[in-house]
């Protein structure tokens, strides 16, 4: 069984730290995904656990034991590269029994082994391939059954899907999911993308900078934002955020106003704002409605943009102090460039961050 | 849209005009002439006109036999011992204006051994070049796997990240910097009978139980001597090579290797040398094509001596077309190097070829 535990973390070349004490528990068969955008170090904090990088403090707990001076074969982990990483000189059955072969098992053996994970990921007829003559997503499932035919106890997925275009994506991640279910193994599964955060994780840790912004699943996450940056990143398109000011707090809500925005009470979730301060209102673009005729609505904007995809209807528009916000209307509506909307929202779906 | 460059032919062919002509000039020419001489009695300076002679040049190199010779009997048809043992006929009897075996004519022995009475003599017409053919093969029988092993080695030594690797990587290439003639010098020095280097090392290290060692100057240990120097002068380039080959082979597989807990020598196996087949095509076909062309380090450090034992095809091929002035000979060995080398690359391509 194995747990997996992140007790202070840190990571540092010299004198850069660039990862700065990170604690995280993830749960045997939990699926967790670490999130961020590029540069986050979140590829940096996988290597660590993997033992692909060293780690310069704190302390790795996989299924009970400290790792942190293990090299990776000792640790009990298989990892799915960006790169896929799978050995362009053997066939497709080579590189899936590569593990096995390393670890010296007899031929009867690693058939088997491999034509049971050449059936789970539906692949039994590239077996003998080689890697020149498969597609991005085939490799990508060489790789993914390099992982599995060992049967780890935890899986490290490093952005496996980013360099597959976006239909195969999604079947990918899918068949990732499908995956975890069947094979119950503890994963953790980097990405700078937030569908794939958000459709496959049981818990999600949201990274900046190398520190852990938030902790939790993806609808907590999602309706309870910690900060403007997890707030920001989650939910697309992402959340508008307009600059008010507090003008009151009470009974768990806030009044706040700005130049464009009459004062409005919407809940406080997450802070403690004071009167006087300065806030970010967020408001996500689905919440954001054109009043119905005649009606005022709270805001007023020009429209500069407009996307239709059919089902959806995204709109930019400006403030008349030059703030931008994106309105996602789920409907297919046509707008010229220009036109002055007014806009409703529903005050108790806004989330408010204090600085 | 090609820009005018591209589809103006003439322009292309005046940039390329130069290189083309001095390639044609001292390369392209110069082998289908001596390809043509080959087959002449050309002589560097001669008065006479030049004769078609055939494949007179190539019999008077590689003309060889083999002739079994049983002792001399006497009347009573008993062998005749002489010092303890049977007296054969003189070679020279036979092989000189005998009308039984004019197929001999003017060769000589080039070695011979005893079959159980009678004695086996193999002959050759040119039995210098017949041991220049002999050491150059030798020759790159052992340069050409202990260089590109050692290259090898040296290459995966300084291929990580270490400080100051930069100074290993700059000792190993300086040999190939500097020019093989210097080296020859420097190592004649080194291998000298009465205070070279390399006996005082010997000397030194064993206490003088190791006598001093005419390097250069015993026929048993000169050609020994002159392939270490060669393998030592040129591995800093071949680690070269093999240096850009490794890098070539991405740092994932490596990661990849590592977490499915492949040992050093599993790594290598699995990963590293497949990732340097081209390479190591590469690095032997080199390999070879230079040792076949072994001569200056001879040229400057036995002259082919002592008692031929330095001899090789090259040396031959400028000592007969320069130094004899018979630039048809000469001609004649550079031919059957460039058929030699040329089978061997193909060969070598044949073995290593992808297999699908
Ligand atoms: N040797 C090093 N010295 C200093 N900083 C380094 C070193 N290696 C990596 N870093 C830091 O780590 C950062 C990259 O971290 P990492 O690759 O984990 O990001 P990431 O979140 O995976 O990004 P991406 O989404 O682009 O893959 C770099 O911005 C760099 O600052
Ligand atoms: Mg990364």
């Amino acid at each position: 069984m194995a747990a997996i535990t992140l007790t202070g973390l840190k990571k540092s070349y010299g004198q850069a730290h660039v990862i700065k004490g990170v604690d995280i528990s993830i749960a045997d068969g939990e699926f967790c995904v670490f999130v961020g955008p590029s540069g986050c170090r979140k590829s940096t904090l996988l290597r660590m656990i993997a033992g692909l990088e060293d780690i310069s403090g704190g302390t790795l707990d996989i299924g009970g034991r400290v790792v942190n001076d293990l090299p990776p074969k000792d640790r009990g982990v298989a990892m799915v590269f960006q790169s896929y990483a799978i050995f362009p000189h053997m066939t497709v059955r080579e590189n899936v029994a590569f593990g096995l072969t390393i670890a010296g098992d007899d031929k009867a053996t690693k058939d088997a082994k491999v034509a049971e994970a050449a059936r789970i990921l539906q692949m039994e007829h590239l077996l003998d391939r080689r890697p020149s003559q498969l597609s991005g997503g085939q490799r990508q499932r060489v790789a993914i059954g390099r992982a599995i035919v060992r049967k780890p106890e935890v899986f490290l997925f490093d952005e496996p899907l980013s360099n597959l275009d976006a239909a195969l994506r999604m079947d990918m991640r899918m068949e990732i999911g499908k995956l975890h279910k069947s094979l119950g193994a503890t994963m953790i599964y980097v990405t700078h993308d937030q569908v794939e955060a958000m459709t496959l994780a049981d818990k999600i840790v949201v990274l900046k900078d190398g520190l852990v912004q938030q902790i939790g699943s993806p609808m907590e996450l999602y309706h309870n934002p910690a900060n403007a940056f997890v707030a920001g990143f989650l939910g697309a398109p992402s959340m508008n955020f307009l600059e008010v000011e507090v003008l009151s707090v009470g009974n768990g809500a806030a009044v706040v106003r700005n130049g464009a925005l009459e004062a409005v009470t919407v809940p406080v979730r997450a802070g403690t704002p004071r009167p006087g301060q300065r806030a970010q209102l967020g408001i996500r673009p689905q919440y954001l409605a054109p009043a119905p005729a005649g009606e005022a609505g709270q805001l007023r904007g020009t429209v500069i943009l407009t996307e239709r995809l059919g089902s959806e209807t995204v709109l930019e528009l400006q403030l008349p102090d030059s703030t931008r916000l994106i309105a996602a209307l789920t409907r297919d509506a046509v707008f010229d460039l220009g036109t002055v909307v007014n806009l409703t929202f529903d005050p108790a779906m806004t989330h408010l961050f204090a600085e | 849209m090609s820009s005018k460059f591209q589809r103006s032919n003439r322009a292309g062919w005046v940039m390329a005009g130069p290189a083309a002509v001095l390639i044609a000039g001292f390369v392209i020419l110069p082998f289908f002439f001596a390809i043509a001489l080959s087959f002449t009695n050309q002589r560097l300076i001669s008065p006479n006109p030049t004769e078609f002679v055939g494949l007179a040049n190539y019999r008077q190199l590689l003309g060889m036999a083999v002739l079994t010779v049983d002792p001399v009997t006497d009347d009573a048809g008993q062998v005749v011992m002489k010092d303890g043992a049977p007296e054969y006929p003189s070679l020279r009897s036979l092989t000189r204006n005998n009308p039984d075996y004019p197929h001999l004519q003017g060769m000589r022995e080039w070695s011979s051994f005893d079959w159980g009475q009678s004695r086996v003599y193999i002959l050759a017409r040119d039995v210098v070049f017949l041991t220049a053919i002999v050491n150059t093969f030798i020759f790159v029988i052992i340069v050409a796997p202990v260089q590109a092993g050692l290259a090898l080695g040296l290459a995966l030594l300084i291929n990580q990240r270490m400080r100051g690797i930069n100074i290993f990587r700059a000792f190993y290439f300086m040999p190939v910097v500097v020019s093989i003639v210097v080296v020859s010098l420097l190592w004649r020095f080194i291998y000298d009978g009465d205070s070279g280097l390399l006996n005082n090392l010997l000397g030194a290290i064993s206490f003088g139980a190791i006598p001093p060692v005419d390097w250069l100057g015993n026929p048993s240990t000169a050609l020994g001597a002159i392939i270490a120097m060669s393998i030592w002068q040129a591995v800093g380039f071949h680690m070269v090579i093999w240096l850009s080959g490794l890098q070539t082979i991405s740092p994932t597989l490596y990661e990849a290797g590592a977490i499915e807990g492949a040992s050093k020598w599993q790594t290598f196996r699995y990963i590293t040398w497949p990732g340097l087949r081209n390479t190591a095509v590469l690095v032997l076909i080199v390999i070879t094509m230079q040792a076949f062309a072994l001569f200056a380090q001879i040229d400057v450090m036995t002259n082919g001596g002592p008692l031929d034992s330095t001899q090789t095809i090259v040396f031959q091929a400028i000592e007969r077309g320069y130094g004899k002035q018979d630039i048809s000979g000469g001609s004649a060995i550079s031919v059957i190097l460039f058929v030699i080398v040329l089978s061997i690359s193909l060969i070598q391509r044949w073995l290593t070829r992808e297999r699908t």
